[in-house]
């Protein structure tokens, strides 16, 4: 099923043309509505005069996270607070989250595209959806939500946690769909196969996937043990939340809205696009966007494009598995963490050093996120209670900046590499190109 | 007496303790009681040696996380009951014990105690007549 067939199986050449009527309109609005774009592209010496086609869109200069984190929290606003109806955050590179806000127009744009992913996955008005994303300031929860309700169907607003509730109410209230993140899902799985609730009992029969990078071989275990068909549903908070993407039942690349959500693949470090599918660092611009348009933003994701029809009928532009990242952003349980955070705690503590390495691996279908520190000397005790109560403070003090809870590990002095140059902080080894 | 105890933090990892033994020992050094806490990533090494101060000196050249701590070594006949009226002793003074650890050969049995309030818990030993070692005494085992 396709809910915008006049979008969604547009002709290309139609598709450019929207795209650059969009988008001379959303450069309008910036140039005039906000400072800090209106600088950037004066200083490139780029007016919306020169935006006269999609093509044009290479004039224009890149927005990066820094950029939100300099315009805090609402530096990069483009319509009056009186037209922004809601906010939502995600953290950002250093303590202080990137801040969005959307007008009344935004929500219905995200509505929509939220409907298109939905529809896809054979979802309908007779169908019941548990929301199993957070809602609150991540845009998880209220958007796949507003989804739901926007394609006529049942919402089920349970929010994350308290998973044999969870169990309890999909049962009984007949959920068909469930959204939330993949590794929660095969965490799930586990849960309702020890439930001795019998499967047959649930009729779930779709999955929502999102907010974290997963594999081909997560896909089919969730398949496997859960009984149901995975999808993946793609977005960013930067840009909108989820909905931004979607995979169709053909599952051979994830849809870009992109008549609201323009895809670019640069060379990351020349700022060059790539030719047509070639991989390198994937860029958006919102062209419909009021409250915070993002022009060329950088999402520092690597991936590529394929613009070929899709066997679904299809014609937005797929985009292929993410294969990484160009930066040092880690993705933890669906938060994103940086390194420079864990360093902005580390550095301010009088206790330990200010090296740390850090470990994430999956055991057991959820994210371990393991840092090792090294006690100051002085800082040491003979006590265990207190190198405890240490241990737990540093794990506190990361989880209050990162969202996360890590788990501390205290190293005896010098263990860790030092260096003047570049040092490896991070160690992956989450496995995400198995494919 | 007070006494002074070698505290090394070690990381969970084979060979570790034994790192801290062969440096002691190529030092010269001997030990005369030790134990160990821990947890599942690192220990604590508790040990009296007979040159506290040198010990110190060699095993921060070899990078060890080390401290001195001060501790008290008293002597108890080596009998039932006699650890309990030690305790009471403490227990009565509302003196807190951090942790502590015991050696016992023949007819007697020393005990290294570290209290919370060092002062009050060496005063209350000594009013019950409780033999106090003396760090000198206690080094020559």
């Amino acid at each position: 099923m396709i809910w915008n067939e006049t979008v969604e199986c547009m002709s290309r050449e139609e598709m450019r043309k929207l795209q650059g009527i969009r988008l001379k309109r959303v450069v309008e609005r910036v140039y005039h509505n906000c400072e800090p774009y209106r600088k950037r592209m004066q200083e490139a010496g780029v007016s919306p005069e020169d935006i006269r086609s999609i093509d044009d869109i290479v004039k224009l200069p890149f927005t990066s996270k820094k950029d939100l984190r300099d315009n805090y929290p609402f530096g990069l606003l483009s319509a009056p607070m009186s037209e922004i109806v809601r906010v939502h955050a995600s953290s950002g590179t250093t303590g202080k989250p990137i801040v969005v806000g959307l007008t009344r127009n935004d929500l219905a744009v995200w509505e929509e595209s939220g409907a298109r992913c939905l529809t896809a996955y054979g979802l309908g008005k007779n169908d019941t959806v548990q929301v199993s994303y957070g809602y609150g300031l991540f845009t998880g929860g209220l958007g796949a939500h507003a989804a739901v309700e926007n394609i006529g169907g049942t919402v089920i607003p349970i929010s994350s946690g308290n998973t044999q509730k969870q169990i309890m109410i999909m049962h009984d209230l007949g959920a068909k769909a469930l959204a939330c993140t993949p590794s929660y899902a095969l965490y799930l799985a586990e849960a309702l196969a020890q439930s001795g609730y019998p499967r047959e009992e649930f009729q779930l029969e779709v999955g929502v996937f999102g907010a974290e990078p997963w594999t081909e071989a997560m896909r089919k275990d969730i398949e496997h043990k859960l009984g149901i068909k995975a999808y993946d549903i793609y977005g960013l908070t930067e840009v909108m939340g989820p909905g931004v993407g979607f995979e169709c039942e053909c599952q051979n690349g994830t849809h870009l809205n992109e008549d609201h959500f323009y895809p670019e693949v640069i060379n990351p470090e020349t700022g060059i696009p790539v030719a047509p599918g070639e991989e390198g660092e994937l860029v958006f611009t919102t062209l419909t966007k009021e409250g915070m348009p993002m022009i060329r933003f950088r999402t520092r994701d690597l991936t590529h494009l394929i613009y070929e029809k899709c066997e679904c009928g299809r014609t937005l532009v797929r985009m292929g598995r993410i294969l990484g990242r160009c930066d040092d952003m880690l993705i933890i349980r669906g938060v994103n963490v940086f390194p420079s955070q864990i360093e902005s705690v580390i550095c301010t503590m009088e206790e330990v050093e200010p090296h740390f390495f850090i470990t994430v691996d999956r055991v057991n279908n959820t994210d371990t996120f393991e840092i090792q520190v090294e006690v100051k000397e002085g800082h040491y005790s003979d006590e265990m209670g207190k190198m405890i109560a240490l241990k737990k403070k540093v794990a506190h003090e990361i989880q209050s900046v990162v969202g996360l809870q890590p788990d501390i590990k205290l190293v005896e002095p010098r263990f860790l590499e030092r260096s003047e140059g570049k040092v490896k902080r991070v160690l992956d080894k989450r496995v995400f190109k198995n494919d | 007496m007070i006494v002074k105890q070698l505290s090394v933090f070690l990381e969970n990892k084979t060979g570790r303790l034994n790192d801290v033994a062969d440096i002691l020992g190529k030092a010269g050094i001997n030990m005369t009681a030790f134990s160990v806490a821990d947890n599942s990533d690192f220990g604590i090494l508790r040990v009296i040696v007979s040159d506290p101060e040198k010990a110190l000196e060699v095993l921060k050249s070899n990078k060890f996380a080390v401290s001195l701590t001060d501790v008290i070594c008293l002597h108890a006949p080596n009998t039932p009951g006699s650890l309990s009226s030690i305790l009471h002793i403490l227990q009565r003074e509302n003196v807190y014990i951090e942790y502590m650890y015991a050696f016992s050969e023949g007819k007697g049995a020393n005990v290294i105690i570290r209290p919370d309030k060092m002062e009050a818990g060496v005063e209350a030993l000594k009013n019950n007549k409780i033999e106090l070692i003396a760090a000198n005494d206690l080094y020559r085992f």
